[in-house]
């Protein structure tokens, strides 16, 4: 898969708020290429700001986001979405669009006025509705896919896109824990298969430490910690930034860091 | 699986990719081109019978006549070409810009209420043409140019106050609904205190009407619309880039709210050409996006059956206004607003059948 080189994205001391409310306060965090970086948090900690500021849908009211030591800003926003694709947290399927339809859209950074289907678009499509399995939906309208099929219809629109970066907005809410992990598993395969480079929040913890190969745990509109799950998921790290108590084990079947809440102390 | 057939799946079933070399390929769906041929083709039908009817009755070997310069009665050649051609052709154009500008604003609006009649910018372009009229005492010229500047200013009232960071759909229409209350409250005010010779002229204005069109009418609206047309076309990608949403939009590479800007400003001028041109004609631009969708079954946005169907919905509506009273001439207004009450009431009723089930 041709995605090109991945470049490198970073925060500089970045401030993001909705009108006078600051959500995200002088953060620095550089996402390590090759990298699933997940983010995670207790609710409102600032995660999902974060990573649309990351993916340029908030612009910082100071600081910057650099893509390959540049301020995203000064480049043109279709060589952005060439480079860094996003899954939003909500998207509108238009009324009886078909699944292919809907995937193709994903290719309109690469397309002009006057190549509007190149043979690059038909591999892309057909190899982001491979990678999702989502051919075999190919021709149906998306209103009438259940939410996991529809969720992996979205994911194929991003990964149409064949961006070297893919930023990932709470991709599993509202998924059964089946579809979860089959998307889990499915972005952990787009990086050690096809090398992308993957940023996701996620609310489950549990989850995060097992697929995450860097993990940022956010509170309060600042990092707290980052680092390799099972170097920073400790029992004290959970209680000050959840405020649960719990133990760590070690998860019999990933061997990642496993949180196990305790019974009758909350 | 065969290459091909793999390529197949990889494109939605009704589209069809023209592939020029050097890189140029065009994308276009079968589904819709089939149907707005059958709609120009209707349209062409229609108009072409729509010459004949009249005080003078003309045969259709004499229209063919008329335009080969076969034809050797110089009155017929001057009905057809001068008094009856300009009439159709401005029919037909009227619909057109109107289906476009319903489409876009359903579009942008997500929302089949969200067209240029209700929210505002029809009323805006009768208030420009009252105040000239009424207050300024203007030719048709100086009227046209009032309801151009009309229909602008309501629409930049109606955007700016719907503008919180960005501009939401359903803000839209709200805000739009009440200034459309306010202005038409102003158009009545403007109207009872004018001259009775000027309201008579207002009012006859508002009904909207081909009656008496000449080329000289014709020929601004095809200049304008020369322009806004190729202006759409370029607009029309990132159009259906933002049916997916604003953040998908953006993700993918759409400048929204410049694009979005940039299309109300365009939409905004389609009506208030054609209004400035024939009035107000109502409903034509809730109704034809509708309908061509429902025609074409595209999903989302459909622009060009959009035009197609108002081409021949303003078309039907204005024989109708010719004949239903014969000799006596209806305003085409009347008549779309007549057939726009049923369309109103189709939808009703199939929103309350929905309901039920």
């Amino acid at each position: 898969m041709t995605t090109g080189p991945t470049p490198e994205l970073a925060a500089r001391g970045i401030r993001v708020g909705y009108d006078d409310r600051i959500v995200v306060d002088g953060l620095d965090l550089e996402i390590p290429v090759g990298s699933f970086t997940v983010i995670v948090g207790p609710n409102a900690c600032g995660k999902s700001t974060l990573l649309r500021s990351l993916a340029r849908l908030l612009p910082p009211a100071s600081g910057a986001v650099l893509l390959d030591g540049r301020d995203i800003r000064s480049y043109g926003v279709k060589e952005v979405a060439r480079r860094v694709g996003l899954l939003p947290q909500s998207s509108i399927a238009p009324d009886g669009i078909t699944v292919v339809d809907l995937v193709s859209r994903g290719r309109y950074p690469h397309q002009k006025l006057l190549r509007q289907w190149s043979r690059e678009d038909e591999a892309a499509v057909t190899e982001a509705m491979a990678a999702t399995g989502t051919a075999e939906l190919a021709q149906r309208p998306v209103d009438e896919l259940s939410g996991g099929q529809r969720q992996r219809v979205w994911v194929a629109m991003a990964l149409a896109q064949r961006t070297p970066l893919l930023l990932l907005d709470e991709p599993t809410t509202f998924l059964d824990i089946t579809h979860q992990v089959e998307l889990l598993d499915l972005f952990s395969r787009l990086r050690t298969d096809a090398g992308r480079t993957l940023v996701a929040v996620l609310h489950d913890l549990n989850q995060a430490a097992r697929y995450a190969t860097h993990l940022v745990v956010m509170k309060d509109a600042r990092i707290v910690a980052q680092g390799a799950p099972s170097d920073i998921v400790t029992a004290e790290l959970v209680l000050e930034v959840f405020g649960l108590r719990c133990r760590i084990i070690d998860d019999p079947e990933s061997h990642t860091p496993l949180v196990i809440p305790m019974v009758g102390v909350h | 699986m065969t290459a091909a057939a793999e390529r197949r799946l990889a494109l939605p079933r009704r589209m069809g990719v023209v592939r020029l070399g050097r890189g140029v390929s065009l994308r276009w769906d079968r589904r819709s081109a089939l149907v707005c041929g059958l709609l120009v083709a209707a349209t062409l039908v229609l108009g072409t019978v729509a010459i004949t009817f009249g005080e003078f009755p003309i045969t259709v070997p004499q229209i063919v006549g008329a335009f080969t310069g076969a034809e050797t009665s110089e009155a017929v050649r001057r009905i057809v070409l001068e008094w009856r051609m300009p009439r159709i052709v401005l029919a037909a154009i009227v619909g057109a810009a109107l289906g476009l500008s319903g489409a876009v604003f359903q579009s942008l609006t997500r929302n089949p209420l969200g067209s240029p009649d209700v929210i505002g910018f029809t009323t805006g372009s009768y208030t420009g043409a009252l105040i000239a009229i009424i207050v300024l005492g203007a030719n048709y010229a100086g009227t046209a140019v009032g309801a151009v500047l009309g229909g602008l200013v309501s629409a930049a009232i109606v955007y700016l106050i719907a503008w919180r960071r960005g501009v939401q759909g359903y803000r839209l229409i709200v805000v739009g609904i009440a200034v459309t209350a306010m202005l038409e409250s102003l158009n009545a005010w403007l109207i009872l205190r004018a001259d009775l010779e000027l309201a008579f002229a207002a009012a006859s204005w508002s009904a909207g009407s081909f009656n008496e069109v000449r080329w000289p009418v014709v020929a601004p609206v095809v200049i304008a619309l020369a322009v806004l047309l190729p202006a759409l076309a370029l607009l029309s990608r990132p159009l259906k880039m933002l049916e997916l949403g604003d953040d998908a939009a953006r993700a993918l590479g759409v400048r929204t709210e410049a694009n979005r800007l940039a299309l109300v400003v365009v939409a905004v001028l389609l009506v208030a050409v054609v209004t400035a041109a024939v009035g107000p004609v109502a409903f034509v631009a809730l109704a034809a996006p509708q309908i061509g969708r429902w025609l074409s079954r595209a999903p989302g946005v459909a622009l060009l059956p959009a035009a197609c169907t108002g081409a021949l919905l303003v078309l039907g509506a204005d024989v109708l206004a010719q004949r239903l009273l014969a000799p006596a001439q209806l305003p085409v207004g009347l008549v779309t607003l007549c057939l726009g009450g049923v369309y109103l009431l189709g939808l009703l009723a199939r929103e309350a059948r929905r309901r039920m089930t």
